[in-house]
């Protein structure tokens, strides 16, 4: 057992906990994209971002990655915490506006606003998909590549991994796009994938299971 | 390169090899260092071809051959001596060649200068006319005494000129290993890191964490499975190259300032990480590193002592980011480089879960100076912080090269003094220092003195030592939006913050520099940079806003200048200036044939005129034109 203050609440949390995890098991909401339970923590979204320490040494951190350590005092949303949130979330907006996930953020946030030039991506590279396939389904069928903003997420070379089962697991995990993909009415899909629809995919009968955000779909490779 | 091994250095490495024997005590070494001392004769004159990566693209190889067929033709061998070192400094006089001992420099050396240079080095006087001169044109004879060298302590960079870096005999004999030798003697790694504590060296990577504390953490670590030291090599400031000429020149003090801190630490392995852009450096280090193997100074049972010890060199594969600890770490255990947050700090979990120290080129550098002088002397050097610093002196200025100066000289003395002054007409404005993510310093506040602290307090950063001098004739917004887009393809991208916030600053400085940009641009803009500072997972992230806040600190004005009234002050935002030719003209058509769209049309010996719906804003005229009639608005 360790001390942690949060929030100015005092209390005892099991060692190898992140602050994450302890405040969320102390009850206070901290939002998450890139972070899953079953995952090991990434620390790339910086939504869950948390102020430590005291004073001029007080500092931001990923409290997915940061550990709970002895006498930490954490404040989950404090002025300089919020702040820093929103202008996550704007920048979020900025890329992906069309992610039901995001604007939940956005309206919980009172971001109502975006003042970058906007664009509409597909992937905002939480990583999610790359560890779901790696650490739970032992396959590492994708993957990062590139670098900066060239990086994005694929299969080696594009083409379809050896290792790659057509589990789904990559398009079940993926918060931007959470939204169902529309199967046959392309222009109101939400991620565009479905875009390049063919009739492998429209005949197959288990499609409707099927969310999918990438390119080339998935979906469509299953024979 | 001494004239009597001739021909050439490969061949010349493999024989040095063969005749060098494992030596297995301190007393053996001792009678080594004695034996080459005894050989060594230092009334021999030496001719000294800088050729580090600098010297090699300006010709400094052709002027080894000159010198080796100038002894060959004419017997001079045991009379003359040649050496080709890694870079003293003054790469803008470069080919130069510097006649030891008597000190005398020669700048932009010319293979057939070489005739000259040794008839006069054989009759005991200097060629004059290669000399180089001062402002009123007086011949200056010796290189200490030009103005470059002279504001400068070369207590790094001086051993470049004395050492061959491919010799391993050349560095004991000029001293080499001595500090390691005394540090095995004593045996005590306590006391080593307490003199380097009682040194006060700080990290010369740019965060400036005191180097004996680090070591004392690594120290403290007990771990069975081994604890790793690793140079940062990976030395990627665009104009920034002061790693690069200590690897090159100098690679042994890394390798005995290493095995002191293994000594000190308890780590049983090292590795060096160079980036793979530094060829020069690698065939250096390769060779350090096979040479001391073969002495034993690298292996088992070190000189006796009982330690073991061996390093291995890692190329980077040229990625920014791989310079910041953690994703180096990640680097050098084959995969991709990206940072991850600290805790756990290295000292506790680095390269595969393993205790490591990770300290920059230059740090490991000054480990044997240290030694060498005495932690007290060292600490001495230098005001505020200790011991010097070099820096990599480039932009518009009139001697750009390396400079090694003290801790706590101000910015006006590197810059009027050692760098001679603005290289052109325009009066200087600012210094930009760290690399991308350091920051300006503006001319009203060159009296800084030089120290992490100060710098910091500044908006800037003391980075591993990129100094820009940039004058009146450029541009902040086109300073800071060149940084960004450097970052921008240098981020990593894992973490969401510093992908995207590089990206929207750039967008944001790209549109203030194109002259669209509205009132809430540059609110957005320090909004962001401030909550990216903040927010970003790695060194990199944290310290990517501040081109812009430092820019934005010191030269708002300007800023206002490109928003309110579309106007670039500089003359250099292309969207926001025109050309125009003034009564100075004399109808010259020197403009005319330089200008790529044929945008200028005037008669001879009359006014020329610029068609402003052709021109593209190049330049090209102003570069052409003899009589300053070209101007920009």
């Amino acid at each position: 057992m360790i001390k942690i203050t949060i929030n100015g609440l005092e209390a005892g949390v099991e060692e190898g906990m992140t602050i994450l995890e302890a405040a969320r098991f102390l009850g206070f909401p901290i939002p998450t994209l890139c972070h899953h339970d079953g995952l090991s923590p990434y620390g790339a979204c910086r939504l869950c971002i948390v102020e430590i320490g005291e004073g001029p040494r007080a500092r931001l951190v990923s409290s997915c990655t940061y550990p709970a350590e002895e006498g930490l005092r954490v404040r989950t949303s404090s002025k300089r915490v919020v702040r820093a949130r929103r202008m996550m979330i704007e920048l979020l907006l900025g890329s992906c506006p069309q992610s039901k996930v995001i604007q939940d953020l956005a309206s919980a946030y009172g971001v109502t606003r975006q003042r970058f030039r906007q664009e509409y991506e597909n992937c905002i590279l939480c990583g999610l998909c790359v560890r779901i396939c790696k650490e739970q389904m032992m396959a590492g069928a994708v993957g990062f590549r590139g670098r900066g903003e060239e990086r994005s997420v694929g299969a080696p070379f594009d083409v379809q991994s050896d290792v790659c089962r057509l589990c789904g697991a990559c398009m079940y995990i993926c918060p931007a796009c959470r939204l169902r993909c529309t199967f046959n009415e392309p222009e109101k899909a939400v991620c565009n994938a479905c875009a390049n629809l063919s009739p492998p995919c429209i005949s197959k009968e288990k499609f409707d299971d099927m969310m999918c955000y990438m390119e080339p779909c998935v979906a469509c490779e299953i024979k | 390169m001494r004239a009597g091994d001739l021909p050439p250095e490969q061949f010349r490495t493999i024989s040095l090899d063969h005749k060098m024997e494992k030596i297995l005590t301190v007393k053996e070494f001792k009678s080594l260092r004695e034996r080459i001392e005894h050989e060594r004769r230092s009334d021999v004159p030496a001719i000294v071809i800088p050729s580090g990566t600098c010297g090699r693209a300006s010709g400094a190889l052709d002027l080894v051959r000159a010198a080796e067929h100038e002894i060959l033709t004419r017997r001079l061998q045991g009379a003359v001596c040649l050496k080709a070192t890694g870079c003293h400094g003054f790469c803008q006089m470069e080919p130069s060649v510097l006649v030891n001992p008597a000190g005398t420099f020669y700048p932009k050396v010319r293979p057939e200068n070489m005739r000259a240079i040794i008839d006069a080095l054989l009759a005991g006087r200097t060629a004059a006319e290669l000399l180089s001169t001062d402002e009123k044109g007086n011949r200056i004879e010796r290189q200490k005494d030009i103005p470059f060298f002279r504001g400068q302590k070369r207590l790094l960079l001086s051993r470049n000129e004395a050492v061959d870096p491919l010799d391993v005999e050349d560095y004991i004999g000029n001293g080499g290993y001595t500090s390691l030798i005394s540090v095995i003697s004593r045996g005590d790694p306590r006391a080593v890191i307490e003199a380097v504590k009682a040194s006060g060296l700080k990290g010369r990577g740019g965060a400036g964490f005191p180097t004996g504390t680090k070591w004392e953490f690594l120290a403290a670590r007990r771990e069975e499975n081994g604890k790793f030291i690793v140079c940062n090599g990976d030395e990627g400031d665009p104009g920034a190259y002061m790693d690069r000429s200590i690897l090159e020149g100098n690679p042994h003090s890394i390798i005995e300032g290493m095995l002191i801190g293994a000594f000190a630490t308890g780590a049983g392995q090292g590795v060096i990480y160079v980036r793979t852009e530094y060829p020069l450096a690698i065939k250096h280090l390769d060779n350090a590193l096979r040479q001391a193997r073969r002495m034993g100074l690298l292996g088992k049972d070190i000189l006796g002592s009982g330690m073991d010890f061996e390093i291995s060199l890692v190329k980077g594969a040229g990625a920014f980011v791989c310079g910041e600890e953690t994703a180096l770490m990640r680097s050098i255990e084959g995969r991709m480089g990206e940072p991850r947050q600290r805790p756990p700090f290295p000292v506790r979990s680095g390269i595969n879960g393993r205790p490591t120290l990770i300290n920059n080129v230059e740090t490991w550098a000054n480990i044997p100076v240290i030694f060498e002088m005495g932690p007290e002397k060292y600490a001495v050097v230098g005001a505020d912080d200790a011991g010097t610093k070099i820096f990599s002196l480039v932009g518009k200025i009139r001697n750009t090269g390396l400079v090694e100066v003290p801790m706590g000289v101000t910015v006006r003395n590197i810059v009027d003094e050692i760098g001679g002054g603005p290289s052109g007409t325009a009066a200087l404005k600012a210094v930009q220092t760290g690399g991308p993510s350091g920051g300006c310093i503006p001319a009203r506040m060159f009296d800084l003195p030089i120290g992490y602290a100060s710098l910091s307090r500044a908006g800037s950063i003391m980075g591993s030592g990129g100094m820009i001098v940039m004058d009146e004739k450029t541009c902040m917004i086109d300073v800071a939006r060149y940084f960004m887009k450097f970052l921008k393809s240098e981020s990593c991208g894992k973490c969401f913050s510093c992908r995207k916030g590089t990206q929207r600053m750039y967008e944001l400085l790209d549109d203030i520099s194109a002259g669209k940009a509205g009132p809430g641009h540059l609110d957005l803009l320090e909004e962001l940079a401030l909550v990216l500072k903040d927010v970003a997972m790695c060194g990199l992230g944290q310290t990517a806003s501040n081109p812009v806040l430092s820019t934005l600190k010191h030269f708002r004005e300007e800023y206002m200048e490109h928003i309110e009234k579309k106007r670039c002050p500089a003359g250099v935002c292309k969207a926001l200036i025109s050309f125009t030719i003034n009564e100075r003209c004399t109808g010259c058509g020197a403009c005319l044939k330089a200008c790529p769209e044929e945008a200028i049309t005037g008669e001879k010996k009359s006014r020329h005129e610029i068609n402003r719906e052709r021109c593209s804003r190049c330049g090209a005229c102003r570069e052409a034109c003899k009589f300053e009639a070209i101007d920009v608005r």
